[in-house]
């Protein structure tokens, strides 16, 4: 139309990339998983006869390297919580091992240790939650709140756990000054923080996030994502970082494990995942998020049928009754966890031959706004 | 010809400790067989704006001004004047205008059958005996995609998986063959395949109807997918509208632009700091003088450096079109010498 003053810049400013992930890792396995399973017991009736097993994780394995981050998603209700909570030991698990590499050097088994052991082990691995609204007890001030597990773990000084309240709030962006405040007086992304502030109290090695950005908005959602990737650089913390949605996986983690009906379909490092998925069951999860660009719009086509009841997996392979390129070993035979090259390993019988279609991810597609 | 046009819309809440302006001055239009997408985060009074078209607000909420106008017989009739209890405005909610809310748990009763709901909601806008009404809700769940549709009218909401109780809940609302369908966050609490699914069908059934939607997502991705037109909410107000390419290419607003570069995308660089927008929402009571996004706005105008006088802490700026269809409200784009508005001027 007519003239308009000032066309508003719209260019972003460069970004100083974070470390690259060789000077982060120290090439320590910190945390092994082998074979886990946890099934919960169904119980009918008066006299509560089992009757039968939900299959929450069916068989996971994985590795995370300390200093990085892996990443734990798949669709509601495929066993990602139950996983972290079988790793923080806080329900026990079925069968499998969890070994994890303590501060002194010892490699513990954290599915199996009495909970005498377990104690000292709980400072090093800590728990982010997903909802900032009802993890926090709303009657204890921020003090509290962060002060709590320094307070169990033997810090009795109450100035003490002043000064070093005061450095956490400060490390998380928050004002010290507000520390007599209660929870209600912050915002979702400020509780979110005083839960981050929390959980690295007593300098945990492992920091398991549950969902920590879901409930936020998009632009706090990128503010705690900032934090947490700067928290990690400048602590060294090793993440297990669940999540449902892929763009924010795809911009925190190191590596991406996938999971389906409590098993991990494919494990592979992000950029491979991403780019060549091996896996039908990623590639129809990559292929079903929606993209913020009209431009793409209409390349989806949505995955049939629905997530498979854990409590009866079907045969065979368990994504096999939604899978466009099963054949009938898939239906008959469970396909096994395989490493079909360095780093990549897939739960899938035709893995090695089926070239899936992937996300064109470059460092040089800047976002849509520019 | 638009089928609803909403005019300087404002819903407030007022109650002791002050006054929430949910709804703020809100101005768009729908049209037949398009679907407009209104967008903002948390608080910005999507939600508050359709259930003001509906005339569902919650006490102490209020329409205090505007205009809410749905086309019909080739004149108007304006449902903000409507008695909200009255029978005019129950013809039009659930029959002229479909519902769907985000969270389908709360939509249905626990304690009769999906299937009694629907035909229940099928036989108050439509005279069918109950046997043609079952049909017709039968017809519905085929429609949406609901295998073995006569089992599961049997069923109750909560023997439903997420998925299909959202399927349910939009056959519900189309139950009397709406012109217009709004839903609110309609997929939020589902997961991206049974979120691809849903936006499917819903495309799929404007194609079919040429019913208008009105779709009120926080998820950039699913309005680039899914709308024509886009409106983007902040504090009430509407700071951006216009074709969806537009927003998304060329955005106007510096919150719209700040916004879609918050987005961590699994297109984008992996690990990198995210843009992020200065500062926190507003708290309601303690609104922003002037444009409301002023105080996190990189770009702000102070009233020195202003060319005309005109700055973003004291003026409040209006709708300008900077292109057909396409409107943005920031002094950035006032046009060289366009005199201030008399009522601004006052609130200097
Ligand atoms: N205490 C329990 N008793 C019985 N079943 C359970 C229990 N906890 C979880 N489950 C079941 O185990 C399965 C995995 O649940 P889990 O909470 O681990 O999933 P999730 O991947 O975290 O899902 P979401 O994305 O919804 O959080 C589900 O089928 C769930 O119903
Ligand atoms: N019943 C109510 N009483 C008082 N204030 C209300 C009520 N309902 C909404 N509000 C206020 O109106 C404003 C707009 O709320 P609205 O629910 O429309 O937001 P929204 O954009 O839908 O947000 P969300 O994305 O969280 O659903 C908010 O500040 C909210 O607190
Ligand atoms: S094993 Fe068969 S059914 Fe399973 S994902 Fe691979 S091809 Fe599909
Ligand atoms: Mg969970
Ligand atoms: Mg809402």
């Amino acid at each position: 139309m007519s003239t308009i003053v000032t066309p508003p810049p719209t260019a972003v400013p460069p970004q100083p990339p974070a470390a690259p992930l060789r000077e982060r890792l120290t090439g320590q396995i910190l945390l092994d998983v082998k074979d886990l399973k946890k099934y919960f017991v169904i119980h009918r009736g008066f006299l509560r006869r089992t009757t039968g097993y939900v299959r929450a994780v069916d068989d996971v394995s994985f590795q995370i390297q300390e200093g990085e981050t892996l990443a734990l998603v798949g669709e509601t209700g495929c066993g990602k919580t139950t996983t972290s909570r079988c790793i923080l030991r806080a329900i026990d698990p079925t069968s499998g091992q969890i070994l994890f590499r303590t501060e002194s050097g010892k490699t513990v088994d954290v599915a199996t240790i009495s909970k005498r052991e377990l104690r000292p082990l709980r400072r090093q691995m800590q728990m982010i939650f997903q909802d900032p609204y009802s993890s926090l007890n709303p009657r204890m001030t921020v003090l509290d709140i962060i002060g709590e597990p320094l307070l169990v773990n033997g810090v009795k000084s109450r100035r003490e756990r002043i000064d070093r309240v005061e450095e956490l709030m400060r490390l998380v962006r928050l004002r010290p000054e507000y520390m007599r405040r209660f929870p209600h007086a912050f915002s979702g992304g400020q509780r979110q923080r005083i839960g981050i502030a929390r959980a690295l109290a007593l300098h945990p090695k492992l920091v398991v996030a549950d969902e920590p950005v879901s409930a936020l908005d998009v632009s706090v959602q990128a503010q705690t994502l900032n934090l947490l990737l700067e928290l990690q650089n400048t602590l060294g913390l090793t993440y297990l970082f669940v999540a449902h949605n892929l763009g924010v996986v795809k911009h925190i983690s190191d590596r991406v494990a996938v999971m389906y009906v409590g098993q991990i379909a494919e494990l592979a490092e992000r950029e491979a995942l991403f780019r060549s998925p091996k896996h039908p069951y990623t590639a129809a999860l990559l292929a079903s998020v929606p993209k913020p660009d009209p431009r793409l719009r209409g390349q989806r086509k949505p995955l049939p049928g629905e997530v498979a009841n854990p409590a009866a997996p079907p045969t065979g392979c368990y994504f096999h009754p939604r899978c466009a390129f099963a054949v009938e070993r898939c239906k008959v035979e469970r396909p096994a966890w395989e490493q079909i090259s360095p780093g990549h390993w897939v739960r899938c019988h035709r893995a090695r031959e089926l070239t899936l279609p992937g996300i064109e991810t470059s460092s040089t597609v800047a976002p849509a706004a520019n | 010809m638009a089928l609803l046009s909403v005019r300087d819309l404002r819903t407030y809440f007022v109650a002791d400790e002050g006054t929430t302006r949910a709804v703020d001055g809100a101005t768009f239009d729908l049209y037949a067989g398009k679907t407009l997408g209104i967008v903002g985060e948390t608080g910005c009074g999507k939600s508050v704006t359709a259930r003001s078209i509906l005339r569902i607000v919650e006490r102490p909420g209020r329409i205090v001004s505007g205009e809410i106008l749905l086309q019909r017989d080739g004149g108007y009739i304006d449902l903000a004047k409507l008695d909200p209890d009255g029978r005019e405005i129950r013809r039009v909610r659930g029959g002229e205008i479909g519902l769907v809310f985000q969270e389908p748990m709360t939509s249905f009763s626990p304690v009769h059958t999906v299937g009694d709901q629907v035909i229940e909601a099928i036989q108050l806008h439509r005279r069918l005996d109950k046997a043609r009404a079952r049909a017709r809700a039968i017809e519905l769940f085929r429609m949406v995609g609901i295998s073995r549709p006569e089992g599961r009218l049997d069923e109750y909401s909560w023997q439903l998986s997420g998925g299909l109780r959202q399927r349910a809940m939009i056959a519900m609302a189309l139950a009397a063959e709406p012109r217009l369908l709004i839903a609110d966050e309609p997929t939020t609490a589902l997961d991206v395949t049974t979120q691809a699914q849903i936006l499917e069908l819903l495309r799929d059934l404007q194609r079919k109807t040429h019913m208008a939607i009105m779709l009120i997502t926080h998820d950039l991705g699913v309005i680039a997918e899914m709308a024509d037109d886009v409106v983007v909410m902040y504090l009430g107000r509407v700071v951006e509208h216009g074709p969806v390419d537009q927003i998304f290419h060329a955005p106007k607003h510096p919150y719209t632009q700040a916004l879609l570069r918050s987005i961590p995308g699994i297109q984008h660089e992996a690990r990198v700091k995210l843009p992020t927008i200065s500062g926190s929402i507003p708290h309601p009571f303690a609104r922003p003088a002037g444009c409301p996004f002023h105080p996190r706005c990189a770009l702000v105008m102070a009233c020195a450096a202003a060319p005309d006088g005109v700055c973003c802490d004291h003026h409040e700026p209006e709708l300008i079109t900077v292109e057909e269809g396409h409107s943005v409200s920031c002094h950035l784009y006032r046009k060289k010498g366009a005199a201030v508005p008399l009522a601004l001027e006052s609130a200097r």
